[in-house]
């Protein structure tokens, strides 16, 4: 039995998961909240991001599950203590024990069977300059000058075909979950959205899904005997970090701004239902805030956070632990630096709002202040939260790369994309360049970047009525024509 | 008006106490200057008279905030705290932490000058670049040009600065050779050096910024004087440079303005990126060397730089806009 780990960082994303179930049965309950995230739901490219994000959400929780290895006993000793692995291991390490085992020693191309690096081997009986063959790329194949190519075209085909399949029995799961709801025959459904009536654009998930298999199968086929996407200067798996970056990404992305939800609500609230001096010290310590140059204040939190943990290292049992516990703290000082922006929109919302008449009828009733705050103001400006949490997330996981780069992001041992865009500044600079690490940060990150914010803007049209001004009218007049 | 000016410095200057209580309460409270001494002196291996050395130099050798020996307002003058702030407010910066690092003031004042030839241009380019593009995008509004516009804004915000500083670098600098990859020169030829982590820069913020004005410049034309003009049977030109232009400009210009603390503060990744030895680029060295004096200084200087143009918006903003009472 191994020993499982709840890190810091796992403990509050399976609350956040929780949190997040909580809200969308809470959602289903309420006709009103069910009409807005239809509406989110209407807007194609949300409903494309939303499947990718989902995707993404998947490979953080299965690298949310950590544990260490119980170790085979040691030979001649009897009932010892059980002894554990001092390594720290997810479920996705275990999923991708493959990538992880297959290291080579130093850089490779994508999909190589040779090395980056030529080192001088005897062949046939003399000295010469070569490349060497990986360890494990590509190392079934007995003559790979010739076998190489029809490999990974046989390979890549092959996982065309699983991931068509796997994407078209997704979607086929989806169409006939859409028929439930809809209580209707799998063929009409189908029908319909083949014809792209009805208003939530299931097809376009469907296209997503499909595309998505089209993308994960060959990877994956490929993944086993090669290195997909080339090997990094200490011989690790490209692909394999840039899983691993996704939850470094979406940790930082999503408690970083729940962090500034706290303080951010309260005092807003606080400040714009009692006015005057209340008003007044709370306007005060947000300004201060926010006049220190964002940066600036992080780095210094950071680098006392650094002298923290480097006083106190009896804190953690391994290093994972260590930089775990940085990571919360990381997030935990964005979250206690960013509070100014959202608590100065609540304030003014609430102002409004303790104005109008139901309030002043509450207050009538004699309903006490935190009652009324929490009854009637709180509902009323949780759209505001909502859309400001959905849009920092984004940008919180570009301010990452940017930390990191600055040396205030997360631990260097942990997998990030900013580490990664940091290594690759040194490579991009080699001669022949060592192009592939920073080309798969690039794709993941704006892949999840991209969706991020596309998702960001659905939620920001249904819920704020102000934006959907600014739309681009085009996509909507496109589907008039076609329907 | 004067009323004014002078309440919002006398503001600015509470504030600015605020700031410097809270850097001094986060970098002392957790790092004592006995631990700074022995950080910058190397190892655990440091003898007392070393460490005591070091803070009399730095004048670190004090109680932190009251001083129980001395009698009546020495009490609260004599310690750490005070000749710290007393010193900031006098823009005597004092001494770096670390022994190689010189005067901290003299470093500021001469960095500020690389950062303000990189910020400035940018500033002023970034807002004319954006605001073109906007609105380009609103006089196409509901067409393809403006979707794909709109579309592409998106892409490149999702796309991190490093991104475009690495394969800027890459593509001017090391494959067509237009660009030198780092590096700085005073007088003109400052120029070439600045010129690829200027345009690099202003790539990098286009989308964003050219989203937000789109959507300022929708909202103004959906207002009613818009439509009086077009009623008036002006020209769409007229209307959209004469009318909706200039009344835009105003959150434009706050919004732009934001970033007015960064004209002198610089970029602290284009700096360290390209080596212009400007304040950013102080900035990381700093935090790469762990010295907290540098650190904290700037803390201090960013902020103070931020309340003043602050205030100076607010300022002409009562000048551009007469609608804005003085309150």
């Amino acid at each position: 039995m191994p020993k499982f780990v709840l890190l810091w960082t796992d403990a509050a994303i399976w609350l956040l998961l929780v949190a997040l179930l909580a809200y969308a049965v809470g959602v289903l309950r309420k006709p009103e909240l069910a009409a807005k995230w239809g509406r989110v739901f209407r807007n194609a490219p949300a409903l494309a991001s939303s499947i990718i994000l989902l995707l993404c959400l998947g490979v953080t929780l299965l690298d949310s599950v950590h544990f260490r290895p119980l170790l085979p006993p040691a030979p001649g000793v009897k009932d010892a203590a059980p002894a554990y692995d001092s390594r720290t291991r997810s479920l996705l390490d275990v999923m991708l024990a493959d990538l992880l085992a297959a290291r080579e020693s130093t850089y490779s191309r994508p999909l190589a069977y040779v090395g980056f690096t030529k080192e001088s081997l005897l062949v046939e009986g003399e000295v010469r300059r070569v490349a060497p063959r990986l360890a494990f790329g590509g190392s079934h194949l007995s003559a790979p000058e010739q076998q190489w190519l029809g490999d990974v075209a046989v390979r890549a085909s092959q996982g065309l075909f699983i991931g068509f399949l796997l994407g078209a029995a997704t979607a086929a799961f989806l169409v006939a979950a859409v028929a439930r709801s809809r209580r209707q025959a799998l063929r009409d459904t189908w029908r319909a959205i083949r014809g792209q009536q009805g208003q939530v654009p299931w097809h376009v998930a469907v296209v997503t899904l499909l595309v998505l298999g089209l993308v994960v199968g060959p990877a994956t086929m490929l993944s086993g005997p090669y290195h997909l996407l080339g090997t990094d200067l200490t011989g690790n798996d490209v692909l394999y970090q840039s899983l691993k970056s996704i939850r470094t990404a979406f940790v930082i992305g999503s408690l970083a701004t729940v962090a500034t939800l706290p303080l951010a609500v309260v005092l807003g609230l606080l400040a714009g239902y009692f006015k005057g001096w209340v008003d007044e010290l709370i306007q005060y310590l947000y300004t201060v805030l926010s006049s220190v140059p964002n940066v600036l204040l992080i780095a210094a939190c950071v680098l006392m956070v650094q002298v923290f943990l480097d006083k106190n290292p009896d804190l953690f049992e391994t290093g994972a632990e260590r930089s775990d516990l940085k990571l919360f703290l990381l997030c935990a000082v964005l979250g206690l630096t960013g509070w100014a922006g959202l608590c100065r929109l609540l304030r003014a919302e609430t102002l409004k709002l303790r104005e109008l008449d139901y309030v002043q009828a509450a207050q009538a009733f004699g309903i006490g202040h935190t009652r009324i705050m929490a009854r009637h103001i709180f509902p009323n400006v949780a759209h505001l939260m909502l859309i400001v949490t959905v849009l920092e997330f984004s940008s919180l996981i570009l301010y990452e790369a940017v930390l990191s780069y600055v040396g205030v992001g997360v631990d260097p041992s942990m997998n990030s994309f900013g580490g990664m865009i940091n290594l690759a500044r040194n490579e991009m600079s080699r001669d022949p360049v060592v192009w592939w690490s920073f080309a798969s940060a690039f794709v993941f990150m704006v892949t999840l970047v991209l969706a991020a914010n596309l998702f960001a803007d659905g939620v920001r049209d249904a819920f704020d009525p102000r934006a959907r001004v600014f739309r681009s009218q085009r996509l909507l007049r496109l589907r008039k024509k076609a329907g | 008006m004067l009323n004014f000016i002078l309440r919002r410095i006398g503001y600015g200057v509470l504030i600015l106490m605020g700031v410097n209580l809270a850097t001094f309460i986060l970098f002392f409270a957790v790092n004592t200057p006995d631990d700074m001494a022995r950080l910058n002196l190397g190892g655990k291996r440091v003898t007392q008279e070393a460490i005591e050395k070091w803070k009399s130099e730095r004048g670190y050798d004090k109680p932190m905030y009251l001083n129980v020996q001395r009698q009546g307002a020495a009490q609260v003058t004599d310690t750490i705290f005070w000749d710290r702030s007393v010193s900031l407010f006098a823009l005597d910066f004092g001494r770096a932490d670390s022994e190689s690092a010189g005067d901290i003031g003299h470093e500021v004042g001469a960095r500020m000058w690389v950062s303000l030839q990189m910020a400035l241009p940018l500033f002023v380019l970034q807002v004319i670049a954006s605001t073109a593009f906007a609105l380009l995008l609103v006089m196409f509004r509901n067409s393809r040009l403006d979707f794909w516009g709109v579309v592409s804004c998106v892409l490149m915000l999702s796309i991190s600065s490093l991104f475009y500083i690495i394969v800027g670098q890459y593509l001017f600098s090391r494959v067509l050779k237009l660009a030198p990859i780092s590096g700085y020169a005073p007088g003109l030829d400052a120029v070439k050096f600045l010129l690829l982590p200027v345009g690099l820069s202003l790539i990098a913020r286009l989308g964003g910024e050219a989203r937000l004005y789109r959507a300022m410049f929708l909202e103004e034309i959906g207002k009613d004087y818009v439509r009086t003009a077009r009623a008036k049977g002006l020209s769409e030109q007229v209307v959209m440079f004469r009318h909706v232009l200039r009344n835009a400009l105003i959150p434009i210009i706050t919004s732009a303005g934001s970033y007015l603390p960064y004209v002198f503060l610089g970029s602290l990744v284009f700096e360290s990126f390209f080596g212009l030895p400007g304040l950013g680029a102080y900035v990381i060295e700093a935090i790469g060397k762990q010295d907290f004096a540098i650190v904290r200084t700037m803390v201090f200087v960013g902020s103070l730089l931020y309340i003043a143009t602050y205030a100076l918006i607010d300022i002409a903003y009562t000048w551009v806009d007469p609608r804005v009472r003085l309150s």
